[in-house]
């Protein structure tokens, strides 16, 4: 090797070297983003899910859980943000609740994470933003952009086809990183198993009574400004999509979780637990494959020019027009949604009531968007701020 | 399955490693620039992969 080619051998292998570190960088950070939530006057207890499945603790899935009691006894409700990350509307939503709802009587136990090992990648090919900004009066949080799926650095690798457990039901091969589709779970199983069997062994041990999982779906899917609900949720579900639309200015409907179809929290919660189970969808144009430019800002104004289009010929199962989907309307739909849920609930459980107070409705963060609301983890005790 | 599963991991980043040091040797013995550039390209996903990062 002569000296000119070891000189420009070092000279390319230090230009990758530093290619490799920052892309490096990038990855490390956006895993590692730490994401302060106050803890709102409501939060009495924080905990983990390896408290309901030791072996989640260390792993990239244990998810803090956020407590939140009233002093009389009641119900408990659980919420669950985060079980898709990539749907960012359920999380904000439900950190909004935890950093303003208190209880006057009953439980509310709340996870931001759900699907925690999810929040910390983005789809592989699908040039997501890896993080995104809620503006604030007090300069604006930033938030992990997530997946759909559990990490493949924490659990991998895929199956040929998922064989759900304990039903035997095949599902689609990625589906085995989908939270969403691994409910019951299992105490040995994958890590998102083992996840789904921790929010099952909380709300057994817990008794919940209500359990809520917030989401956001395409617009080209047709579950979507919906209430999905097992069927021991019917009634409940019917009164509260009929209250919101008459009352709170936004259309909801009610499905019911079918019977067959496994895996899903609205099924599986519900089938192997005391709980009620609902899931709610919001809409949220980033998801739709006939998007545009996949950026921050689409993720967050829910507008985008080509699916209006798709719209117009007749391609879609919720309305938009060049307004879009606000982030704001999105969780603010879902904020009305858990806060008239309890509402219900507790109207018809007297005994078994979840009175909650200080959860922003739609029509506030229609009013003010979703910055007004968070705190400013700079202005509160260190020990009311805990880190997602 | 749990079992398997790990075993397939760790042999999984092990043959990375392999993959990512025959690259690196390649690297090394490369006559032409345009090679070197290809094998460093290349090399970037496996190192990637074996610190992971990604």
């Amino acid at each position: 090797m002569t000296r000119t080619d070891l000189a420009r051998k070092l000279l390319l292998g230090a230009l990758a070297v530093v290619f490799l570190s920052a892309a490096g960088k990038s990855f490390y950070d956006h895993r590692h983003l730490r994401e302060p939530v106050v803890l709102g006057p409501g939060v009495t207890r924080v905990t983990t899910l390896a408290e309901f499945n030791e072996t989640l603790r260390g792993t990239a899935s244990d998810a803090n859980i956020y407590i939140l009691e009233g002093k009389e006894p009641g119900g408990t409700a659980v919420v669950f943000g985060g079980t898709h990350p990539e749907e960012p509307a359920g999380r904000l939503a439900a950190w909004l609740i935890v950093e303003h709802a208190t209880l006057e009587r009953g439980r509310l136990i709340v996870a931001l994470s759900a699907n925690r090992s999810a929040s910390t990648v983005t789809r592989p090919s699908a040039a997501y933003p890896a993080t995104y900004t809620i503006p604030t009066a007090w300069g604006g949080q930033t938030f992990r952009m997530g997946d759909r799926f559990t990490n493949p650095l924490d659990q991998w690798p895929d199956p040929e086809v998922f064989i759900h457990y304990p039903s035997g039901q095949y599902l689609a091969y990625v589906d085995v990183r989908n939270l969403n589709r691994a409910f019951p779970g299992r105490p040995n199983g994958t890590l998102t198993e083992r996840t789904t069997y921790a929010f099952m062994e909380l709300i057994r041990r817990e008794k919940v009574d209500v359990a809520i999982d917030l989401h956001e779906a395409e617009l080209q899917y047709p579950v979507i400004n919906t209430i999905v609900t097992h069927q021991k949720g019917q009634d409940m579900a019917t009164m509260v999509s009929m209250t919101l639309t008459d009352l709170e200015g936004f259309q909801i409907g009610t499905e019911f979780s079918p019977l067959n179809l496994h895996g899903l929290s609205h099924r599986e919660i519900g089938d192997h637990s005391q709980a009620v189970s609902l899931l709610f969808e919001a809409p949220q144009p980033f998801l739709d494959a006939t998007r545009g430019r996949t950026n921050a800002d689409v993720l967050l104004s829910g507008r985008d020019e080509f699916v209006v289009k798709a719209g117009r010929h007749g391609l879609l199962f919720a309305p938009i027009d060049e307004k879009g989907w606000p982030i704001a309307l999105r969780v603010g739909r879902h904020t009305s949604s858990v806060a008239q849920t309890l509402a219900t609930w507790s109207e018809d459980n007297p005994e078994r009531a979840i009175v909650a107070a200080g959860i922003p409705r739609y029509a506030d963060l229609v009013k003010h968007g979703v910055g007004h609301f968070l705190r400013d983890p700079r202005q509160a005790p260190r020990d009311r701020v805990a880190y997602e | 399955m749990i079992t398997l599963q790990s075993v397939i991991t760790l042999a999984y980043y092990a043959l990375t490693a392999v993959a990512a040091a025959l690259l690196v040797y390649n690297f090394v013995k490369a006559k032409s620039w345009e090679r070197e550039v290809l094998y460093l390209i290349v090399l970037v996903p496996f190192v990637l992969r074996v610190f992971h990062l990604k």
